[in-house]
């Protein structure tokens, strides 16, 4: 590995976003309005960068040494240095293949999904610049780096979530999204400052190393560290949609679904995930990966139980995706973050498949999502049906498929950590099946409940969407048994044993019962949705206070709304402005200006220009002072 | 003599102007625009002969003026004011070009008044003598005065008298203080042989903050800004913004902090916080505002807050950043005004509801918005965020206050991307309202207005080394002023403890944090040399320009 391969893998996408940005702004219409140019430019770009990463992966494998560059100084002084540097090792090396290989084959999917629409060669630079700042996210070799991509992908994320500006629900969905990671954010700009602080560097190994050396600054005493790693878990928790701050991430499916598929469910929102499997020394000293493991498998439960009752099929997606995130918080949590990321991996082919199938559905039926108005789409679309059912036997842990390796071994590692957390997480994977069948069962089997003039356009989708598709059904399916086999003697774990710290809690209990328990668990969440929803459709559902409770999510939206929302905006037009400013501030100034304006006008009478009564002043003074002497002195 | 002719040749092209007004408008914008940009040419000398390895003043001339009086025409730049210079020779020829259209009536007037307030910018940021400063700062208000009062909206009487009073205000006391070290200088204004303890260095610390806290604006001083914008010109708003608001922190940097520095330590924890309640205050009230400029306005408010915030910092990197910010800020809320007066040229509104949609209609005027718009929030890559960051940084790790006020400071960077989003979103996006269909997207000029400031916006977020590193010594000096005082009260204890944690550390090993408070490691002795030695260096360098006065 050189520092070129790396430059060129990470320039790659950013030369794509600068020449398809200056053909979007461009008059020429035969340059603006060439789909093929910009399509082909922007994929090719991302496989310019996926080569490289199977180079930089190749060379890693064979053994080579973690690569640790700087490139240039970036901020610097006499007593601070942040500087644009680079590290690929194992788990570098692994998001790369991930973020370039779901994303190359997302954007060749692009290329027909997107066809005809206005915004094309703007939809191909902003994806290609989301390439280019995650790139950046995994491959900094310091804090600040990362957080750079980090802020990168927020901003093309916003960007591609209001993609379609027009529409003022994606707009609004884009402003809160990045408005919600900017909250994350700030814990993460804090626990930078904090490690800063502490170890005067923000190098991951001069931390890591000095950390586990037990040589730093310790800024706030025995819990500097817990500090550290919570405020930056804060950062994890907005990018990662986790509770409370996951509310972004549902309203973010306004974007193009491919959007969705590649930075909603397999890159973007997995950063923080990264972010901790990427500081598991400082979790692992500081004890804080408990705190991880609860608000993971909290989310993990409670975004599952929402997604039971969604008739929205990307937002049960979207749903699916918190819960899922909330399973890696839960692996990194525990210790196990090995498994952590490798259900990341799986996740990023599984979940972003079935992003892809639901937007082939969409193609097909006019952006129709509502499931409601779906049903028996298996004769029409019978490619999008088979690689949908993959990815959800995925996602549902059926024995064997890529979603059972990964789950169950964060499951297992749940168990040395807390029984209790394993339950909740055994429960989740039952919802999980649960409304993934649900979802299967509505859209694709039974009654067609979709409207003749749609019904008439139903098509499977063209081969540029549709081969993606199935190759990404591969990966989804058998990633886990390749990279899985042998629990944690698999080839993942011991390809990433370099990076990660030993965990605290050894996993325990027999692995072969785990793995029943978890497929039965898995099988049983099918059979239920199959006993529900084989012939009944959502509408039919009886309806109660829970039901009605889960319909409106649990009204988070609302109550943020009411409680933060609002009393910010009318607090600041009221009180800060019109009163405070407005009332108070320029009140003072300008009572100020009357005060003067009044004594001035008021002298200004002695003033009158007539000599009489100059005369008359003067003898009046004269009179005055001569009594004073006279009559005092 | 170069320094010279950088802030005289606009004078130069104000008696032209005033002798060829009659060939018309035309010939009167080109002279303005040739001064402007030879003005800029000539100070990019200044650039390239500056020496970065030394805090010492460059470019220095002294010339007898009215020794009477004590005064003398002393001029020089250093790392700081080097950019403010260059800020103002850059952001002048913009408004010239900004301003070619949109003038109807007056324009050799205008034009004259621009160049003369440029000459009266570049002044205050070399003036080395503090009569000198003093009569620059003075003269600046009355160019500025007409800019606003002649060309401004329909409040604009009301607005210019609240700016001139306001800012008169804080310069009177500012009178007195100068008067006051005039006479614990030897009857001398020269900057340079100042040298403290001050007698009344509280109230003559109080004299100088308040006359810039009002420039700033900072918190509650700020009222006269949203006015004095929204009325004047776009030209006017950009220098407005651009450079007279970095007079203020200008003067904090260069005379409170290194002049005072008891004093200054003894109100940080009462500006500290005003600082921080300008950067969320501003952040809420710009979030609410109906009009662009009134928003912009506020931004500053906010933005400006952070700059304060750092300076106070006592910190290397809190004060560079601060320094830099001065630049980012002229940047970017300079690029904000060009972009709300050419919106306002084609639709004659700056009310947000009134637009919507533009985007689609306004591609090119759209994606340049949107950048200065990220450079505003402080997006990495993009210039604002290096200066926040350092400022927040060194505000957090040298402990000068309690870092929870570094805390609210983080969350205004929250704020920051509510406001601006939000306005965003409703000028560009959603659907275009019929009566903005006829819009046109910018022209070649206007495009070759902006580009340069995008230009430096990714330059300085993407390689600051450049500019970083000729502000380096010259902050370093004002930190070694600002951190060697002798231990006394509050800021005494807070050197104390810092050397000690920085001496545990030294027996770790790390360098970077070592070099991180340098001054501390080994107490008095090698700060206090490094002041003298400074000090001396400048003793001498003004005794043999006073030499060579004498042989001329």
């Amino acid at each position: 590995m050189t520092i070129e391969l790396i430059v060129v893998l990470l320039v790659a996408p950013l030369v794509g976003f600068l020449v398809n940005g200056l053909l979007g702004l461009s008059k020429n219409k035969g340059l603006k309005g060439n789909e093929q140019l910009s399509g082909w430019i922007g994929s090719l770009a991302v496989l310019v960068s996926l080569v490289c990463s199977i180079i930089a992966f190749a060379s890693l494998h064979g053994g080579a040494a973690p690569f640790d560059e700087t490139l240039y100084e970036w901020i610097t002084g006499e007593s601070f240095a942040f500087n644009i540097g680079f590290r690929v090792d194992a788990l570098t090396s692994v998001m790369l293949l991930v973020i370039t290989g779901v994303g190359f084959l997302i954007h060749v999917y692009s290329i027909g999904y997107m066809h005809g629409d206005e915004g094309y060669t703007r939809y191909f630079a902003y994806l290609n610049l989301f390439i280019f700042a995650m790139l950046i996210l995994v491959l900094g070799n310091n804090y600040l780096m990362m957080f750079v991509g980090w802020e990168g992908v927020g901003l093309c994320s916003y960007l591609l979530i209001g993609f379609w500006y027009e529409k003022q629900t994606a707009t609004d969905a884009g402003k809160k999204a990045f408005i919600v990671n900017r909250i994350g954010d700030f814990g993460f700009l804090l626990g930078m400052f904090t490690l800063f602080a502490a170890f005067g560097t923000l190098d991951f190994t001069s931390i890591f190393d000095a950390a586990e050396a037990d040589n730093f600054q310790k800024v706030f005493g025995a819990s500097t560290l817990v500090i550290a790693t919570l405020l930056l878990f804060v950062g994890a928790i907005g990018k990662s949609a986790q509770i409370p701050l996951y509310v972004w991430l549902p309203d973010a499916m306004e974007g193009p679904t491919p959007v969705s598929a590649l930075i909603h469910a397999a890159t973007m929102v997995t950063a923080g995930v990264y972010m901790i499997a990427r500081s598991a020394v400082l979790y692992n000293i500081a004890h804080t990966g408990e705190v991880v493991a609860w608000i993971g498998v909290l989310t993990a439960f409670f975004a599952a139980t929402i997604a039971l009752t969604q008739n929205d099929i990307k937002r049960i997606l979207a749903y699916s995706t918190v819960s899922q995130l909330g399973y890696m918080f839960l692996g990194v949590g525990v210790g196990a973050y090995a498994s952590g990321v490798f259900h990341l991996v799986t996740h990023a082919f599984f979940k972003g498949l079935m992003f892809l199938t639901a937007g082939s559905v969409m193609h097909a039926m006019a952006n129709e999502l509502d499931m409601r108005r779906m049903g028996g789409l298996k004769a029409k679309m019978p490619i999008t049906h088979w690689t949908f059912l993959v990815g959800a036997l995925a996602i549902a842990g059926f024995p064997f498929l890529s979603g059972f390796w990964s789950k169950d071994e964060i499951l297992h590692s749940a168990w040395g950590s807390s029984p209790i957390i394993y339950a909740i997480g055994l429960v989740t994977a039952f919802l999980t099946a649960f409304y993934m069948f649900r979802l299967i069962f509505v859209t694709f089997y039974g009654e067609s409940r979709v409207e003749p003039e749609v019904d008439s356009h139903l098509h499977e989708s063209p081969p540029v969407m549709w081969v993606p598709l199935a190759i990404l059904a591969i990966p989804s399916a058998l990633i886990g048994l390749l990279l899985g086999w042998g629990g944690h003697e698999s080839w993942f774990h011991h390809f990433t044993k370099s990076v990660f710290p030993e965990a605290h809690h050894e996993a325990s209990g027999n692995v072969i019962l785990f793995m029943v328990i978890s497929s039965v668990v898995g099988l049983a969440g099918i059979a239920f949705a199959w006993s529900r929803y084989r012939e009944r459709t959502p509408s039919e559902e009886p309806t109660n206070a829970l039901h009605k409770l889960l319909v409106n999510k649990y009204y988070v939206d609302e109550v943020y709304n009411a409680l933060i929302v609002q009393p910010i905006k009318n607090g600041s037009h009221y009180l800060l402005w019109r009163i405070v400013d407005n009332g108070i501030i320029d009140g003072i100034v300008n009572g100020i200006g009357s005060i003067i304006r009044f004594i001035g006008g008021t002298l200004r009478r002695l003033q009158t220009g007539l000599v009489q009564v100059y005369i008359v002043s003067m003898v009046l003074g004269i009179v005055l002072f001569l009594a004073y002497y006279l009559f005092f002195l | 003599m170069l320094l010279s002719i950088v802030i005289f040749l606009p004078l130069l092209g104000v008696i032209a102007i005033a002798l060829l007004r009659g060939l018309g408008a035309s010939a009167v914008k080109g002279i303005a625009l040739v001064i402007g940009l030879l003005t800029f040419i000539v100070s990019l000398g200044l650039y390239t002969g500056f020496d970065a390895t030394t805090a010492t003043f460059q470019n220095v001339t002294q010339q007898a003026w009215i020794p009477g009086l004590g005064t003398s025409y002393h001029i020089g730049i250093d790392g700081i004011s080097l950019w403010l210079v260059l800020l103002t020779t850059f952001l002048t020829p913009v408004c010239i070009l900004a301003a070619w259209n949109s003038i109807e009536k007056g324009i050799s007037g205008f034009m004259m008044s621009l160049l003369a307030l440029e000459t009266g910018m570049l002044g205050v940021f070399c003036a080395l003598d503090l009569f000198l400063f003093f009569v620059f700062w003075e003269s600046m208000l009355i160019p500025m005065y007409f800019l606003i009062g002649i060309w401004g909206g329909e409040r604009r009487i009301y607005a210019t008298v609240k700016f001139v009073l306001y800012t008169m205000a804080g310069s009177a006391l500012m009178l007195v203080g100068i008067l006051a070290l005039y006479l614990q200088n030897n009857n001398s204004f020269d900057l340079t042989t100042l040298s403290g303890p001050f007698e009344h260095s509280h109230l003559l610390f109080l004299a100088f903050f308040i006359a810039f806290a009002i420039k700033v604006p900072l918190f509650p001083f700020h009222t006269w800004l949203p006015d004095a914008h929204v009325e004047a010109p776009t030209a006017g708003s950009v220098i407005l913004a651009g450079v007279l608001l970095k007079m203020g922190t200008y003067g904090i940097i260069r005379f409170c902090l290194p002049l005072f520095p008891d004093a200054a330590a003894e109100f940080t924890p009462l500006i500290v916080p005003l600082a921080v309640i300008g950067i969320i205050y501003g952040a809420l009230v710009a979030m609410v505002q109906p009009d662009l400029k009134k928003l912009v306005a506020y931004s500053s408010v906010s933005h400006l807050g952070f700059v304060v915030l750092g300076l106070f910092s006592k910190s290397p990197a809190g004060i560079q950043g601060s320094v830099l910010q001065m630049i980012n800020h002229g940047l970017s809320t300079g690029a904000l005004f060009l972009l709300v007066g050419m919106i306002y040229e084609r639709r004659h509104s700056r009310m947000i509801v009134d637009f919507g949609g533009l985007a689609k209609r306004m591609p090119i005027f759209a994606t340049i918005f949107m950048v200065v718009t990220l450079s505003s929030i402080g997006l990495p890559g993009l210039n604002g965020f290096v200066g926040e960051y350092m400022i927040l940084l060194g505000s957090f790790v040298q402990g000068a206050f309690s870092k929870i006020y570094v805390v609210i400071a983080t969350a205004g960077v929250i704020l920051a991307a509510v406001y601006m989003l939000w306005m965003f979103q409703r000028v560009m996006f959603g659907t275009l309202d019929k009566t903005n269909e006829a819009l046109p997207d910018l022209n070649a000029r206007e495009i070759v207005v902006m580009l340069p400031i995008l230009l430096f916006i990714v330059w300085i977020g993407v390689y600051p080394k450049p500019f970083l590193s000729k502000i380096e010594k010259s902050v370093g000096l004002v930190v070694t002023q600002v951190q060697t005082e002798p231990a006394m009260g509050r800021a005494g204890e807070q050197e104390n403890s810092s050397q000690q944690s920085v001496v545990s550390n030294q027996q770790n090993g790390d360098t970077l944090l070592k070099s991180l408070l340098p001054d501390s490691r080994q107490p008095m002795a090698d700060s206090q040399y490094t002041e003298l030695a400074l000090r001396g260096t400048q003793r001498v360098q003004h005794e043999k320009i006073e030499k060579e006065a004498e042989t001329k």
